[in-house]
């Protein structure tokens, strides 16, 4: 199990947090998923030899916030 | 695609004039120019709105953007141009405002985060090297010049300096560092040069901790914040309802996802969590951390509040003020073998003693053995072939050691005076006292004037002094009730009293032996010059200045943060349905309805920015010198 945090651009609409949680939510191989409203962060726990760092910040790209940092421990 | 984002507020700005031109050519008769000048505005507008709304489908997600792209494509449909082109470009407009101001909101935080240090400046193997701040590793021998930030916490180990701890502390005012003294990760040398062997690095350190500590209190739920979630959970699927509702009664498309759209409840769901970070942002500034929404919430319920003595009240910076002996001995000679069994103490008196024996330059090399610390009471070891009993009176009754009624009254009359008289035996024979005295903070009468201003109805004191130094600090600062002599257990026991007898109780303590009755208040506050590990951890409230001053600031603070909430929610539910009513009454169209959308959520966000600024009203200067002892 890895954990990743991904710095999004300011996160201005609370909708956004159930968008980001659900849609990572339904990708296989994520555990949990806690989008940071007030620091625009995704916090993501995963198991690496299911899905790759590259593929989450893909889907959170795609959903079109556009990840700035990343962390992984 | 991202360029459509990137250049979103430009797109805002576009849009924002052709409307402005629409208006002006409707004005001056050209009619053709106005609608075209309005269908550009909403193709454009709609761009970015279109492709979110698309984003979020590809990957089956539902969003806000969808309800306004329907909503548009239906306007257009009816031939509704001026409609379409407002609501795309409020929409637009109002999440560039709610951006700049929940930044604001943010602010304090971010200021937080951008004092990080980046990189460090070490020694390894003789080499003077700049590296990076993940790369330091603990033991590192660190180089901070003037003007430098402390990239890790550790211990001074050559030369001295004056460090503006105000990243940790809130406190500006700088503080003077030398040889064995502790520094943090995110203060600044002002002047001077240190060197330091880092203890604490990367995610460890305070610095770092304090971050993650307001990260996840500005996102913990308050009560207020739960019940509005549990209202939008039942809320958004029963306006979805109501809006296929009014589509099959009304057959009117148009009207139906109006209804959707500017029911969504923006405000609402906003405005609860949005107090919340400003007033945690606030306190943060002020080296107040607030573990989160649900501690706001109960602190600002607290109407009692019990303080421990020493280091809260208190400065626990105690001194030694008389050694006196009741035989002919050398009083140096008695403190010196006093000293040399405190050694081992880690009660805050013991290690008083054993400063105030280096300060007189006594050689204390020899080591106690057979220590047997009597917690609460003191302690008895071995030291040079003495047997020594060294502590308070009930040390001595329950060593059956005779105390004379010369010895009595001496003991009485340095308690009267404000000390704590600390007796010691040497082979069975109490052979005298050493006078401690410690000082009131010079805040705590204004801190307390002020938290009782602020509603506080009951102020106690519990203190495992003695009853005399106990009364005389009760005294001197008001408190309507105060306990001495007590063990640490007495203290949670006489808490949990409390709490049964239905007060709202906070309890302040230094940290670390009061941590049990700090847990079982129900609100734990912690007094920490820097805070400590184990402060940080049990505490709901921790004051990193040890000020007492902060203590009044933070109670203020979480009523101030209350209110401002309640303001909110009751705002915003008035919106919804005075939205919902003029939608389906008809006195509410798609733009204006919009507009009232937007302009509810902005007006969320500048009642909790008002928090931000939020500061206790100043009181009238009390005077309180530093007097000893009157503790």
């Amino acid at each position: 199990m890895k954990k990743a945090v991904f710095q999004l651009e300011p996160l201005t609409c609370p909708s956004c947090i159930k968008k980001i949680e659900s849609t990572l939510g339904k990708t296989s191989g994520v555990h949990s998923t806690k989008v940071l409203f007030n620091s625009s962060k995704v916090r993501v726990e995963f198991e690496e030899n299911q899905v790759g760092v590259q593929q989450i910040e893909g889907v959170i790209n795609k959903l079109g916030y556009p990840v700035t940092s990343k962390k992984v421990s | 695609m991202r360029w459509i984002h990137k250049y979103k507020n430009v797109i805002t700005a576009l849009s924002g004039l052709l409307i402005v031109l629409a208006f002006i050519a409707n004005k001056a008769g050209y009619s053709i120019t106005k609608e075209v000048a309005l269908i550009t505005a909403t193709v454009i507008a709609s761009l970015p709105i279109f492709l979110k709304a698309l984003q979020a489908l590809r990957l089956k997600a539902f969003s806000i953007e969808l309800l306004v792209t329907i909503a548009v494509i239906g306007a257009l449909y009816i031939g509704e141009y001026v409609e379409s082109a407002v609501v795309t470009f409020l929409f637009l407009f109002g999440a560039y405002l709610e951006g700049r101001t929940l930044e604001k909101t943010r602010s304090s935080l971010k200021k937080l985060t951008d004092m990080a240090p980046q990189e460090a400046t070490v020694i390894r193997q003789g080499e003077i090297m700049s590296i990076g701040i993940k790369e330091v590793v603990v033991g590192d021998r660190v180089i901070i010049r003037p003007g430098g930030k402390v990239p890790v916490d550790g211990k001074v180990i050559t030369g001295h300096a004056n460090l503006n701890e105000s990243a940790v502390t809130g406190e500006s005012v700088p503080a003077h560092k030398q040889i064995g003294d502790q520094v943090f990760s995110g203060t600044i040398v002002d002047d001077g040069y240190i060197e330091i062997s880092a203890e604490k690095v990367g995610d460890d350190t305070t610095f770092a901790k304090i971050i993650e500590l307001v990260e996840e209190a500005q996102e913990s739920k308050s009560k207020t914040q739960r019940f509005l979630d549990q209202f939008a959970n039942i809320y958004t699927p029963s306006v979805i309802v109501l809006s296929i509702l009014v589509f099959l009664i009304t057959n009117n498309l148009l009207l139906a996802v109006t209804f959707l759209v500017v029911a969504c409840p923006g405000a609402l769901v906003i405005g609860a969590p949005v107090s919340n970070v400003s007033g945690i942002g606030n306190g943060a500034k002020q080296g107040v951390l607030v573990k989160g929404g649900e501690v706001m919430d109960q602190f600002s319920k607290v109407d009692t509040i019990v303080f421990d003595k020493t280091g809260t009240l208190t400065k626990g910076k105690a001194e030694v003020t008389d050694v006196h002996p009741f035989t002919n001995e050398d009083p140096d000679e008695l403190l010196r073998l006093v000293a040399e069994v405190e050694k081992v103490s880690e009660h805050h008196l013991g290690q008083t003693i054993v400063k105030e024996a280096k300060q007189r330059n006594l050689d204390i090399s020899n080591d106690p053995n057979q220590v047997e610390v009597v917690k609460g009471n003191g302690l008895q070891a071995q030291v040079e072939g003495h047997y020594l009993v060294i502590g308070n009176r009930q040390l001595m009754n329950q060593q059956d050691l005779f105390i004379s009624e010369e010895i009595d009254n001496y003991a009485t009359r340095r308690e009267r005076e404000g000390n704590t008289a600390i007796f010691f035996a040497i082979n069975n024979e109490i052979k005298g006292i050493i006078s401690i005295a410690d000082q009131i903070r010079k805040d705590a009468v204004e801190a307390l004037a002020e938290l009782r201003a602020n509603g506080i109805k009951k102020m106690v004191m519990l203190t495992g002094d003695n009853q005399h130094t106990a009364q005389l600090v009760a005294e001197q600062l008001g408190l309507d009730e105060y306990h001495a002599e007590l063990l640490p257990e007495e203290k949670v026991e006489f808490v949990q009293n409390l709490k049964r007898k239905g007060h709202v109780v906070g309890m302040a303590g230094d940290g670390i032996n009061d941590a049990p009755a700090i847990a079982s208040a129900h609100i734990g506050l912690a007094m920490g010059e820097g805070g400590t590990d184990i402060s940080m951890e049990t505490a709901d409230v921790v004051l990193m200045a040890d000020r007492l001053k902060q203590f009044a600031h933070a109670y203020a603070l979480s009523k101030a943060t209350i209110r401002n909430m309640k303001q909110n929610m009751y705002f915003a539910v008035g919106i919804v349905f005075v939205l919902l009513i003029g939608v389906l009454t008809g006195y509410i169209h798609l733009a204006s309805g919009m507009f009232i959308h937007e302009a509810s959520v902005l007006i969320v966000i500048l009642n909790a920015m008002r928090l931000l600024k939020f500061r206790p009203q100043q009181r009238k200067e009390f005077n309180i010198k530093n007097q000893p002892a009157y503790t």
